[in-house]
């Protein structure tokens, strides 16, 4: 089962930060690849169990479900419903820590999943850099440095 | 009792800095406060339970002991034995972590404590700072890269004159905590975060074994003497009431025929034999394939018989041979031999399911067997890729619901067939992209047809039977694949296999036995479906409950095509 991490540093109070990506409908506007996104069923975005339906920029669709979201934790996890990746058991969790020393926050983000063996390699790069590594690189921007 | 919490970033790569904090004995050489340092004994420096015995330079002497230590994890926990100072329950984590992005590292250090009121604030403040925070510029110092905290933007944490004073994680009680965790999710996150909780506690060594089926310790760990002597000769233990328990209620069927065969009444329950255990019954799922033995359409069921092929429950008694299971697991089953429909029944050991405590025993007895079905009919009878075209029939039904939510979440077009209005708007719910009302001599093969521009379905998963069956072969594809798995509206009858050339198809009728009939062959099923469950990837209804002396009213509404779901006896 391949496994992903990306972790980053970003300049601002990890609630701060944590005010932007807690928001489970919220990736249009913190993220470089969706388009548009809503929660289906008319469900709170953070409601455990709503499931976020969302586009991304290449056209692509994606149904995730929100399994756990703690703001005690900073965390929140969830699983791919369907996409066009063509992954199953996926289970992803994003994270922040305090970064007492400089008031900045350590975000993590990994993920685990089922591929065909042969396109393991394409989807840790695509989902490690072309969607967590993009998305922190965004965050880091939006909060300054 | 008091947390402390302090972090920082090291320019440095991960296990550059592990190398030097995994040893328990290394703050001699790198952190400033220490005189000398050694291990008693001169065990090891990562042998969990070593114990350093350490000057400071001011004089003090202190023993520590390490509690934990998590190459994987980049971990380690340990607390004081003593020391000339007040820190009561002193105990500490060390943890690092990654940050991928510049290949650098998180290094979180916390304690708890106790320290009397009247020092608190002096014993925080030697902690965090003259302990952690000298430590991390010391360690920085060693390894990091220059400039120190190069991309950090706010104030250099190195004692800088004039700054301002670095915020601490600190926090006062347990119940302080627990009031944020609740009014965390009410209102917006406060600008200090608040403390995370510490993952790993070191209070119950050994409670974290390296069972991963069944979570937690208690309800499933019996004590041991009664477990030995249950297990010893195969005979009861002594004390123990099961060599009473010589009958139980079970719904017996004199006679193949229709729900009404299904009576309550009590059978002999003999200890269990070689290879066996006693399973108490909490839940037990209810099949269709239950009503084909009822019925006497499979011959499963010899009359005088008891139905019943799923349930989950409590062992309550071991037979000789049996090593891996002990009395008070909660455990499951989902396949022959029949005879779930009782209170109590003796089972094969080796195919049983052990429960983790997320799963819930009414899940178990209704989901396992339509789970696993599910599981091998998505995977190994035919395996459904992303982009293919999936028809199933008796979509809201059981194994419907879950065929429907997998073939979506594996990437297939879900064309689901339903019998009503308000089945069609659960099936909806689930996933499925076109739902089609069968019954109303509506063609669902032309709108198989239509909605796939032509191309027809790749695979058809029918368990309706008579019904479907031919429009089924209609709504395939060239080269589609029929799975049938049931006849819940009668046997498919004759057909001519000559007529399958015209696409190529195949069809296949799939036996749950050959596919379940040993520990091998099962594991893997049970494990993708409790995967999926915790996943979310499925969803279950709550069953439908009925009282197991009521098992002919449940054939009934199963039978009337009434329910949605699943459906349990409870005894």
């Amino acid at each position: 089962m391949p496994k992903i991490f990306i972790s980053t540093v970003i300049a601002a109070p990890a609630a701060e930060v944590w005010r932007v990506v807690r928001d489970f409908n919220g990736l249009p506007s913190w993220t470089p690849f969706v388009a548009e996104s809503r929660i289906e069923q008319g469900a709170k975005a953070d409601q455990i169990g709503c499931i976020r339906n969302f586009v991304l920029k290449d056209g692509g669709r994606i149904r995730e479900r929100l399994l756990a979201l703690s703001d005690y934790d900073l965390s929140c996890t969830y699983t791919i419903l369907e996409s066009p990746m063509g992954v199953s058991d996926y289970i992803a969790t994003l994270a922040l820590t305090p970064v007492t020393d400089g008031n900045a926050t350590f975000a993590s983000w990994q993920a685990e999943f089922d591929c065909a063996p042969e396109r393991e390699a394409a989807l840790v790069q695509q989902i490690g850099q072309g969607v967590f590594q993009a998305a922190f690189t965004a965050l880091k921007q939006r909060f300054g440095r | 009792m008091i947390k402390v919490r302090q972090s920082t970033i090291i320019d440095a790569p991960v296990d550059t800095v592990w190398r030097l904090l995994r040893d328990f004995n290394g703050h001699e050489s790198w952190h400033p406060a220490i005189a000398t340092s050694a291990i008693e004994g001169g065990e090891p420096v990562d042998m969990v339970g070593a114990v350093r015995r350490f000057r400071l330079k001011d004089g003090g002497e202190l023993r520590e002991q390490l509690l934990s230590l998590s190459d994987r994890q980049r971990r380690l926990t340990y607390c004081l034995l003593e020391a000339p100072l007040p820190l009561m329950g002193y105990v500490a984590t060390i943890s690092l972590k990654p940050v991928t992005d510049g290949d650098r590292t998180f290094w979180e250090w916390s304690s708890e404590f106790h320290p009397p009121a009247e020092r608190r604030d002096e014993l925080v403040r030697l902690v965090t700072e003259g302990i952690y925070r000298t430590g991390f510029e010391a360690i920085r110092r060693l390894v990091g890269r220059a400039p120190v905290l190069g991309t950090l933007p706010l104030p250099s944490p190195a004692g800088g004159a004039g700054g301002r004073p670095a915020p601490q994680a600190v926090s006062f009680s347990h119940d302080e905590k627990a009031d944020r965790a609740q009014v965390g999710a009410l209102i917006p996150p406060p600008l200090t975060p608040p403390l995370k909780e510490e993952g790993d506690s070191v209070g119950a060594p050994g409670a974290r074994t390296g069972d991963v089926v069944r979570l937690g310790a208690g309800v499933a760990e019996s004590p041991s003497p009664l477990r030995e002597g249950v297990r010893g000769g195969g005979t009861p233990a002594e004390g123990s009431d099961v060599s009473r328990q010589d009958r139980t209620r079970a719904i017996v069927v004199e006679r193949h025929g229709g729900p009404e065969v299904l009576q309550p009444g009590e059978i002999a329950l003999p200890p269990p034999g070689t290879g066996e255990v006693r399973v108490r019954h909490t839940a037990i799922g209810v099949n269709y394939i239950d009503v084909y033995c009822r019925t006497g359409y499979f011959d499963l069921l010899q009359p005088p018989g008891v139905p019943g092929m799923e349930a989950a429950g409590v062992v309550e008694a071991l037979g000789p041979g049996v090593g891996d299971l002990a009395i008070g697991d909660r455990v499951a089953y989902a396949g022959p031999p029949l005879g779930a429909y009782c209170e109590r029944a003796n089972r094969p050991a080796g195919m049983l399911v052990g429960l983790s405590d997320d799963i819930a025993d009414e899940l178990a007895a209704a989901g396992l067997l339509k789970g696993v079905t599910a599981s091998f009919l998505l995977h190994d009878v035919f395996a459904v890729r992303p982009g293919h075209v999936v028809l199933v029939h008796a979509a809201a039904g059981g194994v419907g619901q879950l065929l429907v939510q997998w073939a979506r979440h594996l990437g297939a077009t879900v064309i689901a067939t339903t019998s009503s209005e308000a089945k069609a708007r659960v099936v909806e719910r689930l996933g499925a992209q076109h739902v089609l009302l069968y019954g109303r001599g509506a063609d669902f093969a032309s709108e198989v047809m239509r909605i796939s521009g032509g191309r027809g379905a790749d695979v058809v998963y029918d368990a309706v039977g008579k019904d479907t069956f031919a429009g089924s072969l209609v709504a395939l594809g060239v080269r589609g694949h029929l799975v049938s798995f049931g006849q819940a509206s009668g046997p498919v009858g004759d057909w001519d296999i000559g007529r399958f050339a015209s696409k190529s198809v195949t069809v296949s009728r799939p036996n749950y036995g050959h596919f379940t009939d040993t520990p091998e062959k099962l594991g893997p099923h049970v494990a993708r479906f409790f995967a999926a469950v915790r996943r979310g990837v499925v969803a279950l209804d709550p069953p439908r409950r009925y009282a197991l002396a009521d098992a002919a009213d449940a054939h009934r509404d199963l039978e009337a095509r009434a329910t949605t779901g699943s459906l349990v006896l409870v005894p």
